[in-house]
């Protein structure tokens, strides 16, 4: 059990950790997750007694971690896959840990075993590529057969099998009764491996619960549609069609529409009595990833944008289709950062009738793209813009 | 509480097990006794050339130490890189989570090395001695002369020290790089010269090597050197009281920074 109370830690004028509190069970997997730059590292350096908090404490099993008796028995933490000597070898590596411990020299042997290096056992860590150091550093926390495991980025580098690898290997540790933290940027991974979620930005606390009530708090589900792509009339018939009985309707790149607001079965009617055919017409569940990034968008410090190659190409000249084309029904685009964001709780498209057509959660946020200033030059296939920049 | 014979076998297992330390500690010993075979030979042909106050001052002993100028910074090396690949691997925090004591942590690390480095650091300082005075041929001493166990003996324990005293500065600067930047020069040059200058003498007595190496000479003043204000014994109490200095401050900051 690790217990953090009122945790705090300030390099100089910047706050890397701001009062959080939280606690880590033993016998379930508890994830952690923040984006770049939220203070996942720095608590974990601070749980191991690394960093010493500006403010609050944090134990493990009661005790400070200076304290603990004999603490390679009861803790083991990987906590970056590099920090390893590269001259020596991933066995001598490990020996030095376990003398520390007076673990004996079979259980060195028995850990590479278990994490597959056994045939490079007495090879310099330096050829070591960047899985094979994961699973040495998750060797060297296994080592001392501990209560409370911390892993930082474990799956990092990993291949298919070592990811696969991983989790049973978090999971079995968790059945056993152990305490198991592990941080991850990978949602996917995160969403199969832990049962409990703690989620941090910029240093505080902004959820701790269980993986489904964070996925059910922090989400909303929307219908896939598309339409015969032979036929873009049916497209602009079917949009107006669904925008006028209460729908929001957004166009994905490959020229779907995402459909919130109204129910599966109502679509799929509005469209029979407008006699337009459906190709597709799917019901998408929101992800761990996208609860998660709803969650934390207000909370990422470092945001890529487009790379727009503003001084790599020619000027654009007038004459691009659109020009001269009638004013057509605009489709708004998916918001293309890379990641969906969700409505806030509690706006379920499909919970109960449809709601009037106030500000939907995909209303043109107030500084819209410039595609939706400039109606006239907006085609319906979102991808051309990008093909006319080229 | 990890026990310190626990860390102890550890710090011995981490040392043996990187090449830097066989290399380190080797060039410590061969160049240290090469340099003063070549020098003691130098020496003997040359003899009828220095002049009288030199003839009549001629420190065979000393004469045998001469190549630790340059012997005594691959032991910097090697004080350096035992603490400093710590920090730089990242290991440092490997092995902090399991030994959350500081102290016993960089005492039972700096005790280990530094118990090597003097072993070296004497096996060193006979075959630099021994095969000196072989060749010194008429000039030689033996060990059996007044003070000259003493000088052999102190010039393994000089070449400890300096080793131990770069893991204190090396565990206070957190680099390897930074630490061999500014010891480095500091025992080759810029000692050195001071040593030279007028005024800066006066200070540069008391530098840790200047007062470490007295205890190596037999005769005090040799070769026209001007006279320490402080015996021989004296002079390693110096060297010692910069090391205790080095460890405190490496100590404190261990304790109290982030690692």
């Amino acid at each position: 059990m690790i217990e953090a109370v009122g945790l705090t830690k300030r390099y100089g004028a910047k706050t890397a950790v701001y009062n959080l509190s939280f606690q880590v069970r033993p016998g379930v997997v508890t994830g952690f997750l923040g984006p770049n730059g939220s203070g996942k590292s720095t608590t974990m350096r601070m749980i191991l007694g690394l960093d010493r908090p500006t403010a609050g404490h944090v134990t493990i099993g009661g005790h400070p971690f200076r304290q603990l008796p004999n603490a390679p028995r009861q803790v083991g933490a990987l906590l970056d896959a590099k920090a390893v000597h590269g001259g020596r070898s991933a066995r001598s590596h490990l020996l030095s840990l376990a003398q520390l411990a007076g673990i004996p020299a079979q259980r060195v042997d028995e850990v590479l075993g278990v994490v597959g290096l056994q045939d490079v056992a007495k090879r310099r860590s330096k050829g070591f590529s960047l899985g094979m150091g994961q699973r040495l550093g998750i060797a060297a926390a296994l080592l001392g057969d501990p209560q409370v495991l911390l892993f930082d980025e474990p799956v990092n580098g990993l291949d298919p099998e070592g990811i696969l690898w991983v989790r049973n290997l978090m999971k079995k540790l968790a059945s056993e009764g152990r305490t198991v933290f592990v941080s991850s940027h990978l949602m996917s991974e995160m969403a199969l491996t832990a049962d409990h979620l703690i989620v941090i930005g910029r240093g505080q606390l902004l959820a701790d619960m269980s993986v489904t009530d964070f996925i059910s708090a922090n989400s909303a589900d929307f219908a896939r549609v598309r339409t015969p792509q032979t036929e873009p009339a049916q497209r602009e018939k079917l949009t107006a069609v669904l925008t006028e009985a209460g729908g929001q309707v957004l166009s994905e790149p490959d020229g779907a529409l995402r459909v919130t607001g109204l129910p599966l079965p109502r679509i799929s009617d509005l469209a029979h009595d407008a006699d337009v055919r459906l190709w597709e017409l799917s019901p998408h569940q929101a992800s761990l990833e996208e609860a998660y990034m709803r969650l934390t968008q207000g909370a990422v410090d470092y945001r890529s944008t487009d790379d727009r190659l503003a001084h790599l190409q020619p000027a654009p000249h007038p004459g691009q289709p659109g020009y001269g084309m009638p004013p057509q029904q605009v489709v708004q685009d998916v918001p293309q950062q890379g990641w969906y964001a969700p409505p806030p709780p509690g706006q379920n498209p499909y919970a109960g009738a449809p709601q009037a057509p106030a500000p939907g959660p995909y209303a043109p946020p107030p500084a819209a793209p410039p595609a939706a200033a400039v109606p006239p030059s907006t085609t319906p296939q979102p991808s051309d813009t990008t093909k006319d920049a080229r | 509480m990890a026990a310190a014979s626990a860390v102890l076998q550890s710090e011995w297992t981490k040392i043996r097990t990187v090449s830097s330390t066989v290399w380190t500690l080797a060039s410590a010993l061969l160049v240290t006794v090469a340099m003063s075979a070549a020098l003691c030979a130098l020496f003997k042909s040359t003899f009828d050339d220095l002049s009288e106050v030199e003839q009549a001052t001629f420190d065979p002993t000393f004469a045998s130490f001469s190549g630790m100028i340059l012997g005594q910074l691959a032991m910097v090396v090697f004080g350096v890189l035992v603490v400093g690949t710590e920090y730089s691997s990242g290991m440092i925090r490997t092995s902090l989570a399991a030994v959350p004591q500081r102290a016993t942590f960089l005492f039972s690390k700096i005790a280990v090395a530094g118990v090597l480095a003097l072993v070296v650091g004497l096996a060193t300082s006979f075959l630099s001695f021994f095969l000196g005075q072989a060749l010194l041929g008429e000039h030689r001493t033996t060990l059996g002369a007044d003070n000259v166990l003493r000088a052999v003996v102190g010039g393994g324990l000089y070449m400890g020290l300096i080793a131990i005293f770069s893991m204190g500065v090396a565990t206070m600067l957190r680099s390897s790089m930074l630490s061999l930047g500014i010891l480095v020069p500091f025992f080759f040059l810029i000692s050195q010269i001071l040593s030279a200058v007028p005024k800066a003498k006066e200070v540069a007595k008391y530098f840790p090597d200047q007062a470490g190496s007295k205890i190596m000479q037999v005769v005090p003043d040799a070769m026209g050197q001007e006279k320490a204000p402080y015996g021989p014994w004296g002079g390693l109490g110096i060297m010692l009281i910069w090391v205790a200095a080095s460890l405190l401050g490496g100590y404190l900051v261990l304790k109290k920074r982030d690692a």
